[in-house]
C-alpha cells in the first residue's frame, strides 16, 4: 500500500532522497513527498475524513506546494458571485465547478463530506464520471471563496465553470443516449421473443394467421427502435453525405433502412423473410459501443472545460487611479489590465509598462519564459512569471490566440479527419463490394427471370449488411473498451484501435510524459562553508516569492524556517533578497557573481555542465550550486523496451535543450530523438514519417502536444496532462502511468485479430449459405438456426477480449480487496 | 392459441410502462452518477470505532 516507506502516503509518488518529513495521520507518522501533500493529508484526517484513504482506488494528485489562498478572494465579492452563480429558491446560490484531481468515487465522497462540514452549504452533488460538483449554499452564511478554498485544501483544485450550458449539454446527451439504449435493448429482447417462435414455427408448422400476427407485432416493436434508437446513425450519415464524405454511419444507416424497409414490405404482403431481429440487434450493439465511447469522451473533457482551466475568470482592471476586480467577460478592447507576477493573462494585448517574463509554453512549447517589455505582445492563457505588467487589451474572449487554437481543435475534432481515414476506408470498401454484388445479382436475374430480380437483390443486400457488420466489429470493440477501462485506460475513439494495432512508430513527448514533469533538486554542491541544508533553506526562503516552476522544487523540500524580505524578481536571471539581514542572490551564474564585492575569475566555479545548475551567492561569493532535473518515470524504460519487443520504434520529440533530451533518451533506451522542437516542427516531423507510409502513434501531455496528438494516427494522452491534450487523444491513461501503453497495443492487436476472425466467419457463412439458400437447398429453419449460431459464435469470440488479466492492479490494495478482507 | 392475441399486446403495454418508468428515472437524474451513491452508504457519517476492525497496514484510526 502507499505507506510502504518509499512512496508518499497521499499522492503515491516516490519520496525524494533525504527528505524525511512525515504527516501525522491518526496516531501514526506517514511519509510524504512534500509539504503540500503533508498539509493536505493532515487536513483531510484532521477533518475526520480519513476514511478517504481507505476507500480510494487511485492515488491523489500531488499537492501544490504553494497553495495561494488569495487566489479565491475574488470569489468573495458579492457582485461577482451574483454573476457567476445562479439563484436558487430561498436566497441560495448554486454553481458548478470542475474538480481537477477527482479520480474515483472516494475522491467524490471526500469532496462531498468536506463541503458539507461547512455551515451554510445546503446541497452538494459530486459526479465522479464528469469530475464536476454542483454546490448550493446560503451566501449569508458562507462565502463562495471559502468553499473553493476547502476544496483546494483537500487536494481537489476547483475550476469554476462559466460554460454551464456545456455541462447541461453533456448531461442531456448522456441521458438521451441512455434512453435510446433502453429502447434498443428492450426492443431487441421483445423482437427476439417473437422471432424464436417464428423460427421454430417454420419447421413444426404454425397457423398462418398466428405467423402473420407475430410478424406484424415484430414490426410494431421494431418501429420505435429504428426511428428513435437509430436516429443518431441517420443524423451522422446525413452529415457525412452533406460534407461529401463517407463515414461508418453511412453503411450502418443503409443497412438499417434497407433491412427495415424490405422487412416491412415482406411483413405487409405476408410472405418473404423478415429481418426485424437483425435490425434491432444491430442497433442495440452499435448503441452500446457508442454509449461507452461517449462516457469516455465526456470524462476526457470538452474543449470548454479546457478553456475553463486555462483562462482566468477574473482580471484586474486599472481605471484612473484605482484597480478593480472584474470578470473576464466584462473586459473590452482598450481596457488596461494589471497582471501581477504569477497571474495568468486574461486577454491578448500590448504591454504598456512593466518588465515581465511570460511563460508561453502552452502556446509555443518553448519552456523558457520570454522577456516582455513595453511594446511587446502578450497572449491570453500565458503566465506572467516576472514583474507586474500593465497591458492594454487588444482582443478578448473569442478573438484571442488561445481561442483560435481551441476553435481549430474543436473543428478538427468535429470533422475527425484522422479517425475517419482508416475506419471509413474499410466501410467504403465493404459498402462498395456489397453494392456491386447486389447489382450483379440484379442484372443476372434480369436475364433469367425479371420478376424475381427485386426479391433476390433485396435478399443479398439485407442478409449481408446486418449480419456481417452488426456483431463482428461492435461486439469486439465494446469488449476491448471495457477491458481497457478496467486497466485505467479510457478509450475516447474506438476507431483508433485499428491504427494502434498497425502502428510501428511512437513519438514521445519528454516533459510530463517520459518524465514526471516535476522539477526536483537532484544534487546540492556547497561551494562555501555553509552546510547543504542551510543552503537549501536560504534558497527556499527566496524562492517562496517566485512563481517559477523551479520554485516548487525548493519549496517541496524545505520547512519554512527562514523568511526572506525585500525580494526582487530579475526577469530571466534570478531572485535577490534579504534573509536574516544578509543579501543573497539565487539564479544563473553571471547574475549571482555580480553581487560579489571582490569579483574573481568565474573559472573558479566548479560547474560540470552549465545547463541545469543554478547558484546561490552573497557578497562574499557563491555559496552553493543546485542541480535540477526532471525525474524520469520509473516505468519509462520498461515501457520503451516492451514496445520495441512489439516491433514499435520509439522516438522522442521535445521542445527542450539537446543535453536534457539526450540524457533522458539514453536513460530510457531511445536512440532517435529531436530537441528544440516547436509544436509546428513536431507536426512536420510527424508528417514526414507519415508520408513514408508509416502509421505513427503519439504520446503527450501538454497543450503544446495537442497539435501533434491531433495529427498522429493514434494519440495517447496522460491522465494528469492538460485538458486540451486529452480532447485530442484517442486513449487516455487515467492512472498517469506508462505501464499500460504496451498492454494497450497488445489488446489493440488482439482486437483487430478478433474483428478479422468475426468478419471472416460472417463473410464465409454468408458466402456459403446465400447461394445455397437462393437455389433452394437450405430450408428456412436450418438457415435460422445457422444464423443464430453464427451470431453467438461472433459474440463469444469477442468476449475473449474482455477476459480479466491477473496483472490489472499491479498488486495495489484496492477498495474491493479491502472490503473482502474486512468482511 | 388465440389467447396470444390478448396476451402479447398486454405484454407490450407492460414493456411500454417499464420504458416510461425508465425514462422518468433517467429524466430525474437517477442515472447521472452510478458510482458514488454506493460508496456513500458504506462510509456514511460515522467512522469505524477504534481498534474494532482488523485494519490493513497504514490505515487511519
Amino acid at each position: 500500500m502507499s505507506g510502504a516507506g518509499t512512496a508518499c502516503f497521499h499522492c503515491g509518488e516516490p519520496i525524494p532522497a533525504g527528505f524525511a518529513v512525515t504527516a501525522r495521520i491518526g496516531d501514526r507518522d506517514q511519509p510524504v513527498c512534500c509539504y503540500g501533500c503533508k498539509a493536505v493529508a493532515e487536513f483531510i484526517t484532521g477533518s475526520g475524513l480519513g476514511d478517504y484513504y481507505r476507500y480510494r482506488d487511485a492515488n491523489s494528485t500531488r499537492a501544490d506546494e504553494s497553495p495561494r489562498p488569495d487566489r479565491w478572494t475574488a470569489y468573495d465579492k458579492p457582485e461577482l458571485v451574483e454573476r457567476l452563480t445562479r439563484a436558487e429558491p430561498g436566497g441560495a446560490r448554486s454553481m458548478t465547478v470542475l474538480l481537477e484531481g477527482l479520480r474515483c468515487a472516494a475522491c467524490s465522497w471526500l469532496a462531498d463530506k468536506a463541503l458539507r462540514l461547512q455551515s451554510g452549504v445546503l446541497d452538494v452533488s459530486v459526479n465522479p464520471a464528469t469530475a464536476r460538483a454542483r454546490l448550493v449554499w446560503n451566501p449569508d452564511k458562507v462565502r463562495l471563496g471559502d468553499l473553493l478554498r476547502v476544496l483546494e485544501s483537500v487536494g481537489l483544485r476547483p475550476h469554476p465553470i462559466s460554460g454551464e450550458p456545456a455541462v447541461q449539454l453533456a448531461l442531456l446527451e448522456r441521458r438521451t443516449a441512455l434512453k435510446r439504449l433502453a429502447v434498443a435493448g428492450l426492443g431487441m429482447m421483445q423482437v427476439m421473443m417473437f422471432s424464436v417462435p417464428l423460427y421454430i414455427g417454420e419447421s413444426s408448422g404454425m397457423d398462418s394467421d398466428i405467423r402473420q400476427y407475430l410478424r406484424l407485432i415484430s414490426m410494431l416493436v421494431c418501429l420505435p427502435v429504428v426511428l428513435y434508437a437509430g436516429w443518431p446513425f441517420y443524423a451522422g450519415a446525413w452529415q457525412a453525405l452533406r460534407a461529401r464524405g463517407l463515414n461508418m454511419d453511412v453503411p450502418v444507416s443503409l443497412g438499417i433502412v434497407l433491412a427495415f424497409v424490405a422487412s416491412v414490405f415482406n411483413a405487409l404482403r405476408g410472405e418473404g423473410d423478415i429481418y426485424f431481429d437483425s435490425v434491432t440487434m444491430f442497433i442495440f450493439f452499435l448503441s452500446v459501443g457508442r454509449y461507452v465511447e461517449m462516457i469516455a469522451r465526456h470524462r476526457a473533457g470538452s474543449v470548454a472545460d479546457a478553456l475553463a482551466r486555462l483562462a482566468p475568470v477574473t482580471a484586474r482592471r486599472i481605471r484612473g487611479n484605482s484597480i478593480e476586480d472584474v470578470q473576464v467577460i466584462d473586459l473590452s478592447v482598450g481596457d488596461t489590465l494589471l497582471v501581477r507576477s504569477g497571474e495568468v493573462l486574461a486577454a491578448d494585448g500590448l504591454v504598456l509598462a512593466g518588465d515581465g517574463r511570460v511563460d508561453e509554453s502552452m502556446l509555443t512549447g518553448e519552456s523558457a519564459a520570454i522577456a516582455k517589455g513595453p511594446g511587446s505582445r502578450v497572449n491570453a492563457g500565458t503566465h506572467n512569471l516576472g514583474a507586474p505588467l500593465e497591458v492594454r487589451v487588444e482582443a478578448v474572449a473569442g478573438d484571442t490566440v488561445l481561442s483560435g487554437i481551441v476553435a481549430l481543435l474543436e473543428r478538427a475534432h468535429a470533422e475527425r479527419p484522422r479517425i475517419a481515414r482508416s475506419a471509413d476506408r474499410a466501410a467504403a470498401w465493404f459498402l462498395s463490394r456489397i453494392l456491386i454484388g447486389a447489382a450483379l445479382v440484379c442484372v443476372a436475374w434480369m436475364f433469367v427471370d425479371p420478376s424475381r430480380a427485386l426479391p433476390a437483390t433485396l435478399a443479398v443486400l439485407v442478409a449481408t449488411c446486418p449480419c456481417a457488420l452488426s456483431l463482428a466489429t461492435p461486439a469486439a470493440l465494446a469488449a476491448a473498451t471495457s477491458a481497457l477501462a478496467r486497466r485505467g485506460v479510457l478509450v475516447a475513439h474506438t476507431d483508433a484501435f485499428e491504427a494502434l494495432a498497425a502502428s510501428r512508430e511512437v513519438l514521445w513527448d519528454k516533459t510530463g510524459t517520459l518524465t514526471q514533469g516535476l522539477v526536483k533538486i537532484e544534487e546540492i554542491q556547497p561551494l562555501a562553508k555553509l552546510p547543504a541544508n542551510r543552503c537549501l533553506e536560504l534558497a527556499a526562503a527566496l524562492e517562496r516569492w517566485s512563481e517559477h516552476p523551479i520554485a516548487r522544487a525548493f519549496l517541496a523540500v524545505s520547512d519554512e524556517t527562514e523568511t526572506a524580505t525585500d525580494v526582487e524578481v530579475h526577469g530571466g536571471e534570478g531572485l535577490e533578497g534579504l534573509v536574516a539581514g544578509r543579501r543573497y542572490r539565487l539564479g544563473d551564474e553571471r547574475f549571482v557573481l555580480q553581487l560579489e564585492r571582490h569579483p574573481r575569475d568565474s573559472e573558479r566555479l566548479a560547474a560540470p555542465e552549465k545547463s541545469g545548475w543554478i547558484y546561490l551567492g552573497d557578497s562574499e561569493g557563491p555559496i552553493a550550486a543546485f542541480r535540477l532535473t526532471d525525474q524520469l518515470r520509473a516505468e519509462a524504460r520498461d515501457c520503451v523496451s516492451a514496445l520495441e519487443g512489439l516491433g514499435i520504434t520509439s522516438r522522442i520529440v521535445s521542445g527542450d535543450q539537446v543535453e536534457a533530451v539526450a540524457r533522458i533518451a539514453s536513460r530510457c533506451g531511445v536512440e532517435i530523438f529531436e530537441s528544440r522542437m516547436t509544436p509546428l516542427a513536431k507536426l512536420e516531423y510527424l508528417k514526414d514519417l507519415q508520408s513514408d507510409g508509416r502509421i505513427v502513434a503519439a504520446v503527450g501531455d501538454g497543450i503544446n502536444d495537442a497539435p501533434l496528438l491531433r495529427g498522429a494516427d493514434v494519440a495517447v494522452a496522460m491522465g494528469r496532462g492538460s485538458a486540451l491534450a486529452q480532447t485530442s487523444a484517442d486513449f487516455i491513461l487515467v492512472r498517469d502511468s506508462l505501464d499500460e501503453v504496451p498492454a494497450t497495443v497488445v489488446l489493440a492487436r488482439r482486437t483487430k485479430r478478433v474483428i478479422r476472425q468475426n468478419l471472416a466467419w460472417a463473410f464465409g457463412y454468408n458466402l456459403l449459405v446465400l447461394p445455397l439458400a437462393a437455389l433452394g437447398f437450405v430450408p428456412p429453419w436450418l438457415a435460422a438456426i445457422g444464423m443464430s449460431l453464427s451470431s453467438v459464435a461472433v459474440v463469444l469470440n469477442s468476449t475473449r477480449l474482455s477476459r480479466k488479466s491477473p496483472t490489472v492492479d499491479g498488486g495495489r490494495w484496492t477498495a474491493v480487496e479491502q472490503a473482502k478482507a474486512a468482511g | 392459441m388465440n389467447i396470444i392475441f390478448v396476451l402479447i399486446p398486454l405484454g407490450l403495454v407492460l414493456v411500454a410502462f417499464g420504458l416510461w418508468a425508465f425514462f422518468w428515472a433517467v429524466g430525474s437524474g437517477q442515472f447521472d452518477d452510478l458510482d458514488s451513491p454506493g460508496w456513500t452508504v458504506l462510509t456514511d457519517d460515522k467512522s469505524p470505532p477504534d481498534g474494532e476492525h482488523d485494519e490493513p497496514e497504514g490505515q487511519i484510526k
